[in-house]
């Protein structure tokens, strides 16, 4: 916390003192090591949706984004459609790439990711229930989503998890009111 | 030795007296009904009892029409015609919807050929039915057809479809590629462009080859033409309904028949 403030601007802290500071999340996902003959890093979605399955905001897509064959989209535009549930419910929509939400498919491992509300890829949330969810779906492998229902804006700093069975391993939801 | 073919041929029988409800489906199979980006579908279509099992015939494709998101006409690449199926490949470049179908329009003649009495048959278009006829023919009956067979393959975003407005047709309430096992779709089937009240419609999962019944679902649309469906598992779908009128457009044709088959698929 203290080291974004010194790192801002004074102008720019001034304007934003006003309405508070601003509450965000950070998500934690861990890729599972899977002992695979043919291992590809998984194509990962995380967003927050809506009580009623609505997306609320892609927070990170993570997919083959070389452009070896001159293609701007990324090589691995034509996958996108296999985390399908991302993808009905509101990927399609989407034009890839996007600034500060698509990015390269990541190693094993956890990788953290942090956002405040109303800049980058978060926008601001209504009050009320949301559900932070994440897809992977592998080539030549599977496809896991998991979910994780949080009230938002968060009261008390908490940290809710789920975990993955396959293609996923522990979810981390850090919310900061 | 001769008693297993009489006894494979009476299991034939018994085979096909109960699959006649169902005698010979027509269907297209997509390779794919959902694209991200633009990309070939490659299409299989042919008429058979299982499905998707192409262990008939092949289609023909005289009828085939593809439309554009746009409502413009596309043709199909490498086109063949197999022995059990025919196969084409469709580029869907634009954003949207593509349908897919294949029109079956056509009269039948059936009469009594005065030499010899035996029941003869012909088949023509509307325009040619007439000369196929014998002057001298007795107890001629002729009747019209008109049949859709089709899908749908979406890239992108789904778009609207244009309705036809002409013989049996499936509406769907979303988009016929956005179904999803344990969800509700609803459709709406009209006859020429008006809904299609207290007609029966016919939903069945595809790979029948694996399982002992045929487990179709039968479902009446309502007085608004409309249906729905919620499907018990993912998989891709046959969708039929048939019914016949006296909206004939050839003269002598006292009755008209409507078939519809639409393959869907529903992701898990």
């Amino acid at each position: 916390m203290h080291v974004r403030y010194s790192l801002a601007p004074l102008a720019m802290s001034a304007l934003f003192a006003a309405p508070a500071f601003a509450a965000g999340l950070a998500v934690n996902i861990e890729i599972p090591r899977l002992n695979a003959s043919e291992y590809h890093r998984p194509y990962v979605a995380t967003w927050i949706e809506r009580a009623d399955n609505t997306v609320a905001g892609t927070l990170a897509v993570w997919y083959d984004v070389r452009t070896k064959t001159n293609n701007p989209e990324g090589e691995g535009t034509k996958w996108l459609k296999d985390m399908r549930q991302w993808w009905r419910r509101g990927g399609r929509e989407l034009a890839v790439p996007v600034d500060g939400v698509t990015g390269a498919t990541k190693p094993a491992g956890k990788h953290q990711l942090s956002f405040t509300e109303g800049t980058g890829p978060m926008p601001k949330l209504a009050p009320g229930a949301y559900k932070l969810v994440v897809e992977a779906a592998r080539e030549v492998g599977g496809r896991e989503v998991v979910s994780i229902p949080f009230q938002w804006p968060p009261t008390a700093a908490a940290q809710p998890t789920a975990t993955g069975k396959e293609e996923l391993g522990e979810i981390k939801l850090e919310l900061k009111p | 030795m001769n008693h297993f073919p009489l006894r494979a041929t009476a299991l034939a029988i018994a085979l096909s007296a109960a699959s006649l409800a169902q005698a010979h489906n027509a269907w297209l199979l997509p390779s794919s009904t959902v694209f991200s980006k633009a990309d070939t579908v490659s299409v299989d279509a042919a008429i058979s009892n299982d499905l998707f099992v192409a262990n008939h015939a092949a289609m023909r494709l005289d009828g085939l029409q593809i439309t554009a998101p746009d409502g413009s006409t596309v043709k199909p690449e490498t086109e063949a015609k197999l022995k059990q199926r025919s196969v084409f490949d469709v580029a869907v470049a634009q954003p949207g919807t593509y349908r897919i179908a294949v029109i079956n329009a056509g009269a039948f003649a059936s009469w009594k050929d005065k030499a010899t009495g035996q029941t003869k048959r012909a088949r023509g278009t509307a325009d040619t039915i007439a000369k196929e006829v014998p002057a001298d023919a007795q107890d001629v009956t002729i009747s019209q057809s008109s049949g859709r067979v089709e899908t749908f393959v979406t890239v992108g975003k789904p778009s609207a479809l244009k309705p036809i407005g002409q013989g049996l047709e499936l509406i769907a309430a979303g988009s016929p590629t956005d179904l999803v096992k344990g969800e509700k779709a609803t459709f709406t089937l009209n006859l020429d462009g008006q809904p299609a009240k207290d007609l029966e419609v016919t939903v069945t999962a595809g790979n029948t080859q694996y399982r002992d019944k045929l487990e179709e679902v039968k479902i009446k649309t309502d007085d608004k033409g409309q249906f729905s469906v919620t499907w018990p598992a993912a998989g891709m779908y046959w969708l039929d309904a048939s019914t016949k009128d006296a909206k004939t457009t050839v003269p002598q044709a006292k009755e008209r028949r409507l078939s519809y088959a639409a393959t869907l698929e529903v992701m898990p």
